[in-house]
C-alpha cells in the first residue's frame, strides 16, 4: 500500500493504493492522527485505486473517524468500487461513514 | 471432480508475508471459474483473515511459530486450511455480528464475520501441528480458547466454489 497525501483548501485528501490490510494499517492510521494532531479536521479518504480492505482496515476506518469527530472534524469516504461498498454493507460500516461516489461530492459534502 | 493444484506453504509468523500469499493464492484461482467479485473480495479477504488470525492470534507473531497453509483447488471449488500453532477456538462463540447497533463503532472483531460471510464454508479443527512445537493462543474473542498446545495445531479450512458449483 502506498497513501498519497494532498490538500484542498482546509481538506485533506488521502489516496489509497494498493490494499488497507493488517500489515499497513498503522501507516495510514499514524498518518492521518498526525494530520490531525496538526489541526486537520476534514478528511477525505479516496479508495479509487485501494483493491481491497480487510477486517482491520476496517476497524482502523472506525477509530479514525471516532477520534476526528471527538475533535469536531470527520472523515469522508470517496471511490468506493462496488465490491468495497459490499463490504462495507454487509458489516453496516456504510451507516457509519458518509460516502460519496466521486473524490468532487465528497469535498462538496463538507 | 479434477485436481488442478496443490500449493503447501509454510510461513513465519509475520503479517508482512500474509499480502504476497493471497496474491499467489489468488492467481492460481484465476485458472478455473470463480467471478470477478469471488477472485477482488471474497477470496482475499477471507484469506487475509485467516492468516491475520493465525498469526496474531493463534501464534501471538512468535517468531519461532508457523503458520501452514494447504491449498487444495479444482473445478468446483478452493479449499484454503490455515494451520497456526495455538491453542484454537470456538468459532460460534467467537464470531460476533458487526452489525448490530452495540458493534458498529468497534475498532475490533469483524474477521470471523467476514470470513464467514464472504466463504462458502468455514471450518475450524484441530491439526495435526506445523513440526515445530506447540503453543498457547486462541481466536478472535479472548478468552475462547478450549485448550493447551499439545502439539496440534488450530486448522481454519475455507471453501469457496466456482459459480458453476455454487450450492
Amino acid at each position: 500500500m502506498s497513501l498519497h497525501v494532498s490538500r484542498q483548501g482546509d481538506i485533506l485528501i488521502v489516496d489509497i493504493e494498493g490494499q488497507l490490510i493488517v500489515s499497513n494499517r498503522q501507516e495510514l492510521k499514524q498518518r492521518v492522527l498526525d494530520e490531525a494532531e496538526g489541526g486537520a479536521r476534514k478528511i477525505v479518504v479516496d479508495f479509487q485505486r485501494t483493491g481491497y480492505i480487510d477486517s482491520a482496515g476496517l476497524g482502523v476506518l472506525v477509530s479514525l473517524a471516532k477520534r476526528l469527530r471527538e475533535l469536531g472534524g470527520d472523515i469522508r469516504l470517496a471511490n468506493l468500487n462496488d465490491d468495497l461498498q459490499t463490504l462495507f454493507e454487509l458489516t453496516k460500516l456504510d451507516t457509519l461513514f458518509q460516502i460519496a461516489d466521486s473524490r468532487e461530492r465528497a469535498l462538496e459534502s463538507f | 471432480m479434477v485436481a488442478f493444484g496443490a500449493l503447501d506453504l509454510r510461513i513465519p509468523s509475520d503479517v508482512s508475508q500474509i499480502e504476497p500469499v493471497v496474491a499467489e493464492i489468488v492467481r492460481r484461482c484465476k485458472a478455473q471459474a470463480f467471478d470477478h467479485r469471488q477472485l477482488a473480495l471474497n477470496l482475499p479477504v477471507a484469506l487475509t483473515e485467516a492468516l491475520s488470525n493465525a498469526i496474531l492470534r493463534g501464534n501471538r507473531e512468535d517468531a519461532a511459530k508457523w503458520v501452514l497453509v494447504r491449498v487444495s483447488l479444482t473445478e468446483a471449488e478452493v479449499i484454503v486450511e490455515v494451520e497456526d500453532e495455538g491453542a484454537g477456538f470456538d468459532l460460534d462463540a467467537c464470531t460476533r455480528d458487526p452489525s448490530l447497533p452495540e458493534n458498529i463503532e468497534r475498532e475490533e472483531g469483524r474477521g470471523l464475520f467476514l470470513m464467514r460471510a464472504l466463504m462458502d464454508r468455514v471450518e475450524n479443527y484441530r491439526g495435526e501441528g506445523t513440526g515445530t512445537g506447540a503453543g498457547e493462543g486462541a481466536g478472535e474473542g479472548a478468552g475462547a480458547g478450549t485448550s493447551a498446545g499439545s502439539g496440534e495445531g488450530n486448522v481454519v479450512r475455507l471453501t469457496l466454489r466456482t459459480k458453476g458449483h455454487a450450492a
